[in-house]
């Protein structure tokens, strides 16, 4: 008999007042009964909407239905045949908007907490199993993979499992792109990352650190090398700025760089850490998505003493996940909607005094199809703070495109890739994630390097 | 890891190290960088390539110990490894082409412009070196100078090498006299790069600089490198780090070289090298 409560069950979570002053993962995750209780509510209906929510085309029914019977290990096995990182999507999906969507719980009530029980069992594998190693029985064909995030990694994974020779190539100290440089801990935390890295190097995937495509080895270089195709997973890397007045103070920072500091170097910690990070006592995060939202509570976390989020559009068209809008809320972050900076005002040392702003109201909806905001003549007020972070956005690093001939990009950087393949403009050469989408989410970063993994493999086994 | 081939002292501040990468040493350039981490609580440090020797697999750097990272570096030795090693990075200068070229170098930047000086001369580019020193103690590579250049000037602030007097007025000295230059390479602290800038601006002579800026991946991520160039926002790891000096925004650039000031000192105060640690322990 299905569990018939319309609502999830709650998550546990640090308190409001608590989480605001440590990096610990504020969600603490289901109990065993939660999961069962929680497992309990799915219908598991014949036409599976959920799973057609899913890019990686995760067996939600068949997994949830697991849980549900207390066999957890079962459970996970289940995720794993599709999904390469599930304590990853298990966090950082955007559920809501895509499995959750779908469930059929949903209509009268709230959906099954299906990302919740996706970490839970990703949670409960990793403290009390081991992973047995299938073995792989090789091809004898060699993919090189550059990059490390979520796209790489899904693609790397799947095409190890087939039997290639898998080399990934990372440009930072440590793989997971920007798993390890954006998402912040208390989000996801960097341990269950790497976790979910050395599966894939425990089943045979090699991953070259410090190895910058581009400078250390052209594409060229890597054919030379003996791979047969390449699948450039790079991401959105390069920050946007707004090209307003007093961008080059002292004290602003592009999101990018502030949590880099934070997440990859660990500037949270400093002096224990050497990479520091400025936070001064009053803060501006410019944007709407879930980077900004990352960055906010970032600073919050760091002893500011106010934080601004600073939107030029309302809540309605706010690009990052309600819960996550919701958690910066509880936090302490002020909400700053319908405002746009105009200018960065400086201090004799160069250093950010305040940060001017002018109200914007909504007018007709724009290409988005979000009402276009305009700005309200005069209406210009300085907003009294010493750090600023631009959170508006990335495109694509320029890296391989300009040491690439033949790498057909679009007006935004874009490298430009089949939809269903992932082929680029150069023969077995792929791609995915926000390379070629531009920032965008985890999951389809990782339904691309799924999608591309399929495409090489047919490709190679013609 | 990556292992210190080789230590010299140059002087009491600056050391030279030569470091197993035999991949970096391949392809690296003139001009080009790379990116240091000791250990794992490490900060990411840039160094510009100062050579490399294809034969032995090696990159040379050469570093004032002015910060906690460099302190440690400094501490270490042969035999020793670093954690992260990453490059070549940046954008290679453009060498190719030109007759006569004054490299200037001011105090550690001359171990940055002599990789370029050792190009253009092999290159066949006549070379007129021109590096300064706060005094005679503090010179460095004086012979590797002398190896690839056509004419060499060296300076002390102090004259304590008989010889006193800033590279700008050697350069100036030079112009005056009629020697012409397709190019000056002018490589040093910002007020040194900008003092040159000023006096070939007027000559119109095509003057390169290096900026040596706060920077974390090295690869355009952070944009903590950015500098105004031509009104427009660059990024010094990516773009540069050589750029057209006459177009470069120094006011702002010096500002926010400042901007980690206080951390830095705090950083190097509070902590003694964890590797000096292990050593003593």
């Amino acid at each position: 008999m299905p569990n018939m409560t319309p609502d999830k069950t709650k998550m546990p979570e640090q308190k409001p007042t608590v989480r605001n002053k440590n990096f610990l993962e504020v969600a603490l995750g289901y109990s065993k009964q939660d999961a069962m209780n929680e497992a309990q509510r799915c219908l598991n209906c014949k036409n599976r909407p959920c799973v057609s929510g899913c890019p990686v085309n995760v067996q939600i029914p068949d997994f949830i239905a697991r849980v549900a019977e207390g066999d957890f290990e079962g459970a996970y096995e289940i995720i794993k045949q599709t999904n390469a990182l599930p304590a990853v999507c298990g966090r950082v999906c955007p559920q809501e908007s895509q499995c959750e969507k779908y469930c059929v719980r949903g209509i009268k009530g709230e959906s099954v907490g299906i990302g919740r029980l996706e970490r839970f069992v990703a949670d409960y594998h990793m403290a009390n199993a081991k992973d047995v190693q299938k073995k792989v029985v090789e091809n004898g064909k060699k993919v090189a993979v550059v990059g490390s995030g979520p796209a790489s990694l899904t693609c790397a994974g799947d095409l190890r499992k087939k039997g290639y020779d898998v080399t990934v190539f990372e440009a930072f100290h440590t793989a997971g792109g920007v798993l390890m440089y954006g998402i912040p801990q208390f989000r996801l935390p960097k341990e269950i990352v790497q976790y979910e890295i050395k599966s894939l190097t425990d089943m045979g995937v090699k991953i070259e650190l410090n190895s910058v495509i581009g400078r250390l080895f052209t594409l060229d270089d890597l054919k030379k090398q003996g791979f047969d195709a390449v699948f450039i997973g790079t991401g959105a890397g390069l920050p946007n700025f707004m090209n307003i007045e007093g961008e080059q103070l002292n004290g602003v920072y592009s999101a990018n760089e502030f949590l880099t500091r934070i997440n990859l170097m660990k500037a949270y910690k400093f002096p224990e850490y050497d990479t520091p990070v400025f936070v001064g006592e009053s803060v501006a995060v410019v944007g709407g998505g879930n980077v900004a939202m990352d960055a906010a509570r970032c600073a919050k976390r760091l002893g500011a003493k106010n934080v601004y989020i600073v939107y030029r559009r309302s809540r309605e068209e706010m690009p990052a996940r309600a819960e996550e809008v919701h958690h910066a809320e509880e936090e302490g972050i002020k909400f700053y909607l319908l405002n746009n900076p105009t200018r960065i005002i400086g201090d004799e040392n160069g250093w950010v005094r305040s940060m001017e702003c002018v109200k914007m109201e909504l007018g007709e909806p724009d290409a988005s199809g979000r009402r276009r905001p305009q700005t309200v003549k005069g209406s210009e007020f300085e907003l009294e703070v010493d750090t600023v972070v631009i959170a508006i956005g990335q495109s694509p690093n320029p890296l391989i495109k300009d040491t690439t001939s033949g790498l057909e990009t679009n007006a935004r950087g874009c490298i430009v890739a089949q939809d269903e393949t992932g082929a680029t403009s150069i023969e077995n050469v792929y791609a995915g994630g926000d390379a070629v989408t531009g920032a965008a989410t985890v999951i389809l970063a990782m339904g691309a390097g799924k999608k591309a993994a399929a495409a090489i493999d047919k490709k190679l086994s013609e | 890891m990556f292992t210190i081939a080789s230590k010299r002292v140059l002087n009491e501040q600056t050391t030279q190290m030569e470091i197993e990468a035999p991949l970096i040493a391949e392809k690296a350039l003139p001009g080009q960088f790379i990116i240091f981490r000791i250990d794992e609580k490490g900060e990411r440090v840039p160094l510009t390539i100062a050579d490399t020797n294809v034969e032995k697999g090696t990159a040379t750097i050469i570093f004032q110990a002015v910060g906690k990272s460099t302190a440690c570096l400094a501490a270490m030795n042969e035999g020793d490894a670093l954690l992260d090693f990453v490059g070549p990075l940046g954008t290679p200068t453009h060498l190719d082409g030109f007759k006569r070229v004054a490299v200037l170098g001011g105090g550690l930047g001359t171990a940055i412009a002599y990789p370029q000086a050792k190009y253009l001369h092999t290159h066949g580019c006549e070379v007129h070196s021109i590096v300064g020193f706060r005094n005679k103690e503090l010179i460095i590579l004086e012979d590797e100078v002398r190896a690839v250049s056509d004419q060499v000037f060296v300076m002390t602030d102090d004259g304590s090498n008989g010889n006193q007097g800033f590279v700008t007025a050697a350069l100036e000295e030079q112009i005056k006299k009629g020697v012409e230059y397709d190019m000056v390479i002018a490589i040093g602290p910002l007020p040194m790069m900008r003092a040159v800038c000023n006096l070939t601006k007027p000559y119109a002579i095509k003057t390169i600089i290096s900026m040596n800026s706060i920077m974390i991946d090295g690869t355009g991520m952070c944009g903590g490198c950015r500098l105004i160039v031509d009104g427009k926002v660059k990024f010094a790891c990516v773009d540069g780090p050589d750029f057209d000096g006459h177009l470069v925004d120094f006011d702002a650039a010096m500002k926010r070289n400042a901007m980690y000031r206080n951390f830095e000192a705090k950083s190097l105060e509070n902590h003694k090298c964890r590797l000096e640690g292990m050593n003593n322990a």
